[in-house]
């Protein structure tokens, strides 16, 4: 491994100008940094490690509703936090990443900027239509996250910028969102496949607004457009689900690899979308096996 | 480059000359001589390098010695205490929760940091926080007997 000057800015102002120097990456929880620096699969001359840097580790209610969780929380923080209750996907899908020694380091924001198609913090943020706070030398710019994603470990973020947050709205009434995956083994895993889902029900149990996102199916996490526009205008029933579920595998773009076929990543798509939305009914408190007799 | 790195490792501050590139796992095993935390697979799916930071449990092998300071550090090293081993430790040896040893002082520690945090777990979250631990030799469930064991000893804080 090359040498490298360790850096613990405590202002964003310091980790900012350390980062234009150049040849310098930022080092948050350091599980996928530090292991692919002593593989020699990455290299710097200087790591800035933001932890010191109190808005990159907080989580805070945001005065006009919503959260900003800090890049460099860890996804045990992020689990344990009080976020869990609005948004019990987000803290459901941190627990999912790594075991717990991996949680209690691992950032929420270098899962995303590690930019794997099967980042699993990812779907759920996306259904809940976080935006990523990025600051850099030009001043902050505030993008959905889902457009920051360009292929596996490639980030349409500037070596010279420095993801500071996540902002999530407020979840609108009658809002639901979960995010399942498939792992050969329970725990300590690598997704095949996952699937998120959102929907928002009118007063009359209407679907007024739906979102899939997929993880490990692209390049890059992906939403399921065909599928979410089925979802709109109709009253949710068990056909609906898998009829939903079949559109975003025709949508997914899966390759085949070591972990599973395109086909089987497919297979599970369907089912996986069909029950994320029947986990999203039954917190709204619809049974759908009812409502599909 | 070299340079000196000050932090709290088993209750006392230890100072060493350590390399810039030095995971906290170097510092303790090549620096420090704690040789109890191993390194297996050396990029955190193995657990073997298990060490409590401030009471939570990492992958020391995924942290640099350079973040160590202002850090309290437990390794095993530090859980037996005037030559009697911890409940976790007793509970081991006695259940028979250890065959080759190399992922013990890791389990011990997840273990640890599990216990006190939940006093009385069940099994499924006793297999939960021990699931980044890899051991090739039990079978695990003399693993989980034994924590529950030492719960039990320790009186289900």
């Amino acid at each position: 491994m090359r040498d490298f000057v360790y850096e613990r800015p405590q202002t964003m102002a310091q980790a900012l100008t350390l980062l234009t120097a150049g040849d310098a990456k930022v080092l948050a929880g350091g599980t996928d940094l530090i292991a692919q620096m002593r593989e020699g699969r990455r290299s710097a001359g200087c790591l800035v490690d933001v932890k010191g840097i109190g808005e990159l580790t907080r989580i805070s209610m945001l005065p006009e509703g919503g959260v900003a969780i800090g890049a460099a929380a860890s996804a045990a923080a992020v689990s344990r936090s009080a976020i869990a209750a609005n948004y019990p996907a987000v803290a459901q899908s941190a627990r999912l990443i790594g075991g717990v020694q991996v949680q209690n380091r691992a950032s929420l924001g270098g899962n995303i900027c590690n930019c794997a198609p099967s980042a699993d913090g990812v779907p759920a943020l996306v259904c809940h239509a976080a935006e990523a706070r990025i600051a850099g030398p030009a001043g902050t710019r505030q993008v959905p996250l889902e457009e920051i994603f360009v292929g596996p470990g490639k980030i349409a973020i500037e070596a010279s910028e420095l993801l500071v947050s996540i902002v999530l709205p407020p979840p609108p009434a009658r809002s639901a969102v979960a995010y399942l995956r498939f792992t050969p083994r329970r725990e300590m895993d690598i997704a095949i496949a996952g699937a998120g889902t959102y929907i928002r029900l009118d007063q009359r149990g209407v679907i007024a607004e739906a979102r899939v996102a997929l993880a490990s199916v692209a390049p890059t996490p992906m939403r399921a457009p065909l599928a979410e526009q089925r979802l709109v205008g109709e009253r949710p029933t068990l056909a609906l689900l898998e009829e939903v579920g079949r559109r975003a595998a025709h949508e997914a773009r899966p390759i085949s690899d070591t972990r599973g076929s395109a086909d089987y990543r497919r297979s599970l798509v369907a089912v996986l979308t069909m029950r994320a939305l029947g986990d999203c009914c039954g917190q709204l408190g619809i049974d759908v096996e009812a409502t599909s007799k | 480059m070299k340079t000196l790195i000050t932090c709290t490792v088993n209750g006392e501050e230890r100072t060493a000359l350590a390399d810039t590139r030095d995971t906290l796992l170097e510092l303790l095993r090549d620096r420090l001589g704690l040789t109890g935390a191993k390194e297996g697979c050396g990029n955190g799916n193995c657990g073997t390098c298990t060490v409590l930071v401030d009471g939570a449990a990492v992958c020391s092998c995924l942290m640099l010695a350079q973040e160590a300071p202002g850090h309290a550090i437990v390794t095993i090293e530090g859980l037996a205490k005037g030559g009697a081993l911890h409940p976790i430790q007793q509970a081991i040896v006695e259940i028979g929760g250890t065959q080759c040893g190399f992922c013990t002082p890791g389990i011990v520690l997840s273990a640890k940091a599990l216990l006190d945090a939940n006093g009385l777990p069940t099994d499924a979250e006793i297999r939960h926080a021990i699931a980044g631990n890899l051991c090739r030799c039990t079978g695990y469930g003399k693993i989980v007997e034994a924590i529950h064991s030492a719960a039990a000893t320790l009186g289900g804080r």
